[in-house]
């Protein structure tokens, strides 16, 4: 009897073990999720501010408009360079030095010229006078300032020196540094310098790349599913075509690159690095997801809505397209988005259609040179300036609220529209 | 099977039952409820060794829900609540000193479709004993899965094809192969929910005539839809009527005359 | 974009001769649609389709054309000996032509041959698209004209609409055989090309990778070695790793899920998992590479073991992460699919949950687990942005996790990205590569998904 008792013990113990494991599987993959999610808010959240110093600019009208005729061609083109760097000598004398000069303006984010010319440009009466202006610091005063770097590793990794480090205290004595909500952030494109770099070019890029993707794979996904569940005669060439689509939608996805580089690229010539070349690999990549998920919501719909529809004298075609496809249509339409959302975040094709190049300017169109989020973030992340580590977590930030706001939309679809048969 | 009910209770050589021995199982006031809505009211009835005990009415009665209350099978069911006392020897089988690991060893069940693992046949048998251990030795392993199958009235059929999957034999061997898993660890009660209703007559028959041998053995309860069924295998008939037992007693009371005339109405095919 | 300025013109004409077609048959019918054969919406649609499908197809097959038609016109006007160079330089002297055409190169330092031959090539590209557009519009006008004077109470158009629509939709559905055949075709191409320089044995069977020692064209071994052992060793490793990390967290998670879980822990883990495998492969790079490899290399230093920071065991932990949810997700669906009635035989013997699972669930759901393994293996191999970002570049022939080791996909990325000319057997070892990769992982993928096929049919 005690044998037995003895035995039953173990074999509860034994259930309690493996019933341990599974929670422990479970609790790892939350805990992972956390983490991943919690370190990339912790590095990226900081990129949503940016470090300004307070400068007194003096607006000499000899060094930006020397022939006085306020003309705004003449107003653009001006070095007002010069400006801030003069700003930044007369607030410390003490930097006599070369050396000491060229550091004194390494303070200064090249950005501050142009921040400066857009403000004169707009009040042309400011010229000749004094104007008190925050302007953007360099990358290396915003790491020091937001507390990223410690001064140590700032200053024994050469990218800060004595007299600097000096300065930023001197001019935070006297409230002259201060944070701002890093607006450029979302409105600039692509640069080398980390405190300008921003995401603009890349969101519109993948806006972009996603309105190709759709026009493209959502007529084709939902022409070619309804065709093979409901009119596809059941033969050899149509199990062909199922067992094919099965399978690309296993096919890794840079081989989808390389068939873009093939065949769009070097075939029929398209534009590298184009949102359209992008949008037609990246559509050919999801037709085969959008059209399982299509054919799934389809066949979810019961055969008494077509008999019904068939028994009134409606063509078969007829009782497909007034019936069947508009109840399924909330069905593919998530199947479609959770697909769209896989696409946006997919990098490596896109590298191998030359989206992957520096380019700073905002693209206005699907056959500009463009980037996309996930490739900003690969290129960033690859960026050696530690500047970017920054940027990089805020733009993974944006393109994970990107897909959220995708899914939501798919989860509130299905909630709103689900009918069960 | 248009014809009417033959009521000769076969003789059997089976000891009569002592009435007088106390019941193996025996549940009192017992009530089920699914979620908010209740499948059982107030049940009682006791269970004998060396007796079938029969269980019948329409579909939808109760009477499946009771047995899987008799070893605890509704626990599997998400939202399923029992309440009332069912003992087993005297003892509350809720009882938390009484595992339930242990309680379904003691009583055993065999399905409405035969449900062999995928695995051999005689991996199907050796499961039980070997998750108990029950076997010291391979040997006497093997002795259990040839003693259980034998009293299956298997043995002569698989002895050759103990290594074939379960699921290749016939329904018929398929059922009689759950029910040889199910003695394989000793039980003390077996509980059939309606082990001949995916079978074809032949195969019933074979598995009545087991049922009757087995008697000698166990307690068991049979729920079934075919009142012929339990005119021929039962000497203890309880009757289930939307989820309260109407009447029982001796089979060949219910089926003569019986007190309630819904019983009257189910038994001479009125209704169900 | 004036081919989208001319699609837009040609739906124009379409819509139009939806009215016209619409307007005619109801004239005909004299306003009683009980009259004709189909309704008037689908005479509307009848002209529509003359007129906007001989227009499309001409257009689609200028698209394809264009560039092989214009090369030949173009040939005559080519700068003088052009005929005698080699297929590279050939090749090169197009990409000038080709940039000076598009503006992108000053017409000051460029070959006045060039220069001329540019102009030619503009020329070409104007009248050819001219052409186009007169014949694209003059087919869509003439199918009205056609297509209305067909129209007759009579007339089976909604059969007409309903065939075409058909045959669209069946167009539609070999997109995806296209797609396939575009694929095998163009790495069967490329490959074919750099094989014709690499001997195939050297390439499957040759230890040394080093395709970026070829410096200048006369140098020894200018092609550079291509012996691709160690990248399919670093992949396996990887591989493995990621296995050894997603299969028994994402197996114990979906048995968890499946059996234990009640609503409440369910409605945690489930959206959890999901969103792991939301992620963008990229960012798990970052994470692989920023934040994983560099604590790997400081926790080996603490040990006292040398750890690479881009290393073959941070790409896999990290990549089995992203395999968890994949792994997860099918073996849940595979477990479901065993019957409950095997789960009560076994619990009405009275055997623990544990021991259910073990010794009736898993081995009845073992094949379709296999399946879902050998999937995510197949996930596993083609990953590309996880490995580009942390296992680095070194086509290092070792066994060392700790190391750093190179993939079939980070080669194909390092190959292709940036600029190459697309001749060397440098960019050509890409797809050559590229049709290993997609050899494997389809043959991975047909075996898995026959085994998940035979499994739910076992219980179906």
């Amino acid at each position: 009897m005690s044998a037995a008792a003895n035995r039953l013990r173990r074999r509860h113990g034994a259930e309690w073990r493996f019933r341990a494991c599974g929670a422990i599987a479970i609790a790892i993959a939350i805990a992972i999720l956390a983490a991943l999610l919690g370190g990339i808010l912790w590095q990226g959240v900081g990129a949503l501010w940016r470090t300004e110093i307070l400068l007194d600019i003096d607006i000499d009208a000899g060094t930006i408009d020397p022939a006085g005729t306020r003309d705004p061609a003449a107003l653009a083109g001006a070095d007002y360079g010069v400006l801030v760097k003069n700003a930044l000598r007369a607030r410390f004398p003490e930097a006599t030095e070369r050396k000491q000069k060229r550091d004194l303006a390494a303070l200064a984010s090249n950005e501050a010229a142009y921040a400066l010319r857009d403000r004169v440009m707009t009040e042309p009466g400011l010229i000749g006078t004094r104007l008190k202006l925050w302007v953007p610091a360099s990358s290396d005063v915003d790491m020091l300032w937001k507390g990223v770097l410690d001064r140590d590793t700032l200053v024994d990794g050469g990218r800060l020196d004595a007299d600097q480090v000096a300065w930023i205290d001197a001019l935070a004595a006297d409230g002259s540094v201060a944070t701002s909500f890093n607006a450029a952030f979302f409105t600039g494109g692509d640069s080398r310098e980390p405190e300008q770099a921003g995401i603009a070019g890349a969101l519109v890029g993948t806006i972009l790349t996603m309105a190709v993707t759709l026009v493209l794979s959502f007529p084709l996904g939902v022409a070619a599913a309804v065709y093979l569940e409901e009119f596809a005669p059941k033969n050899r060439w149509t199990d062909l075509i199922e067992v094919n689509i099965n399978n690309l939608a296993a096919v890794p996805s840079i081989v989808f690159g390389l068939l873009g580089l093939a065949v769009f690229l070097g075939f029929f010539g398209l534009p590298r690095s184009a949102p359209l070349v992008g949008g037609l690999v990246l559509s050919l990549m999801t037709l085969p997801t959008l059209i399982i998920a299509a054919r799934a919501a389809l066949a979810a719909v019961p055969p008494s809505i077509r008999d019904g529809a068939l028994a009134v004298g409606a063509s078969p075609l007829q009782s497909v397209f007034h019936h069947v496809l508009p109840l399924a249509m909330p069905g593919i339409l998530t199947g479609s988005i959770i697909g769209m959302a896989r696409a946006a975040g997919e990098t490596a094709p896109l590298l191998m259609i030359g989206m992957v190049a520096f380019i700073v300017d905002i693209p206005g169109g699907i056959t500009d040179p463009s980037s996309v989020l996930p490739v900003q973030v690969y290129l960033w992340a690859d960026a050696p300036e530690r500047g970017f580590a920054e940027k990089t977590a805020a733009a993974i930030l944006v393109l994970l609220v990107f897909l959220a706001v995708m899914n939501l939309a798919a989860v509130v679809l299905r909630r709103r529209f689900e009918r069960r048969w | 099977m248009n014809q009417p009910i033959a009521f000769t209770l076969k003789p059997t050589s089976a000891p009569a039952v002592a009435v007088d021995s106390p019941p193996k199982m025996s549940a009192r006031g017992v009530d089920v409820f699914y979620g908010e809505k209740q499948a059982l009211f107030d049940v009682d009835i006791d269970i004998h060794r060396n007796r079938v005990t029969a269980l019948i009415g329409p579909s939808g009665c109760g009477k499946s829900t009771f047995i899987r209350c008799l070893n605890r099978m509704n626990d599997v069911i998400a939202d399923a609540r029992v309440r009332g006392s069912i003992t087993l020897d005297g003892q509350d089988i809720h009882d938390p000193g009484l595992d339930v690991v242990s309680l379904r060893a003691r009583v055993g069940m065999v399905f409405q479709k035969p449900n062999p693992f995928p695995k051999s046949v005689y991996e199907n048998v050796a499961y039980g004993p070997r998750i108990h251990g029950l076997a010291a030795s391979r040997g006497e392993l093997d002795d259990i899965v040839r003693a259980s199958l034998e009293r299956a009235g298997l043995w002569g059929e698989v002895a050759e094809r103990l290594n074939e999957p379960g699921t290749s034999l016939s329904g018929g061997q398929q059922q009689r192969l759950c029910i040889a898993r199910a003695i394989a660890v000793d039980p003390e009660v077996i509980l059939m929910d309606e082990p001949c209703s995916a079978l074809d007559p032949i195969a019933t028959a074979r598995i009545e005539e087991l049922i009757d041998e087995l008697r000698l053995n166990f307690a068991i309860v049979i729920v079934t839809h075919s009142m012929q069924q339990a005119a021929r295998v039962s000497q203890h008939t309880a009757f289930f009527h939307l989820g309260k037992l109407v009447e029982q007693g001796p089979t060949e009371q219910i089926f003569t005359s019986p007190r309630d005339e819904r019983t009257q109405g189910y038994v001479t095919g009125r209704f169900g | 974009m004036s081919h989208v300025a001319l699609a837009a013109i040609l739906l124009l004409l379409a819509a139009l001769g939806y009215t016209m077609g619409r307007r005619r048959a109801t004239a005909l019918s004299g306003g009683q649609a009980r009259r004709l054969h189909s309704l008037p919406s689908y005479h509307g649609l009848y002209v529509a389709l003359w007129c906007a499908l001989p227009a499309a197809a001409v257009l689609a097959v200028w698209l394809v054309a264009e560039p092989q038609i214009i090369a030949v016109l173009l040939m005559p006007s080519l700068p003088p000996g052009s005929a005698g160079l080699t297929d590279g330089a050939f090749q090169l002297l197009l990409g000038d032509i080709e940039s000076f055409a598009a503006g992108r190169a000053p017409e000051a330092g460029t070959d006045p041959a060039v220069i001329a031959a540019a102009r030619r090539l503009s020329e070409l590209r104007q009248s050819g698209f001219i052409l186009l557009a007169l014949a694209a519009i003059a087919l869509g006008a003439g199918g009205i004209g056609w297509s209305r004077s067909r129209i007759r109470p009579g007339l089976r158009a909604r059969n007409a609409v309903e065939r075409a629509t058909i045959v669209i939709m069946i167009a539609a559905s070999t997109v995806a055989i296209l797609t396939t055949v575009g694929i095998v075709m163009s790495l069967l191409f490329e490959s074919a090309r750099f094989f014709a320089q690499v001997p195939f044995s050297d390439f499957l069977f040759g230890l040394q990778w080093s395709p970026q020692t070829a410096l200048r064209e006369d140098q020894v071994g200018s092609s550079g070695a291509f012996g691709a052992v160690p990248i399919f060793a670093g992949t396996f490793i990887i591989t493995l790793i990621a296995m050894a990390v997603a299969v028994p967290i994402g197996l114990m998670a979906a048995v968890y899920m499946s059996e234990y879980a009640g609503k409440r822990a369910r409605a945690i883990a489930k959206p959890a998992l999901e969103m792991l495998a939301g992620i963008p492969t990229v960012v798990y790079g970052f994470i692989a590479a920023i934040m994983v490899g560099p604590a790997l290399r400081d926790a080996g230093e603490w040990v006292g073991l040398d750890v690479a920071s881009e290393s073959a065991l941070a790409a896999g932990l990290v990549m089995g992460v992203m395999i968890i949810p994949f792994v997860s997700s099918l073996s849940d669906d595979v477990m479901n699919a065993v019957p409950q009635t095997l789960r009560d035989g076994s619990y009405a013997i009275g055997a623990t949950k544990s021991e259910t699972i073990v010794r009736v669930v898993f081995p009845a759901a073992l094949p379709g687990i296999i399946g879902a393994v050998l999937l995510a293996v197949s996930r596993a191999v083609g990953e590309t942005m996880i490995v580009v970002m942390a296992a680095g570049l070194a086509a290092n022939l070792t066994a060392n996790p700790l190391q750093a080791v190179t993939t079939v996909t980070v080669q194909i990325v390092t190959l292709l990205v940036g600029d190459q000319e697309f001749d060397s057997p440098k960019t050509l070892a890409a797809f050559a590569l590229g049709l290993v990769l997609f050899a494997v992982t389809l043959a991975t993928n047909v075996i898995a998904l026959r085994v998940v096929r035979r499994y739910r049919e076992q219980y179906e």
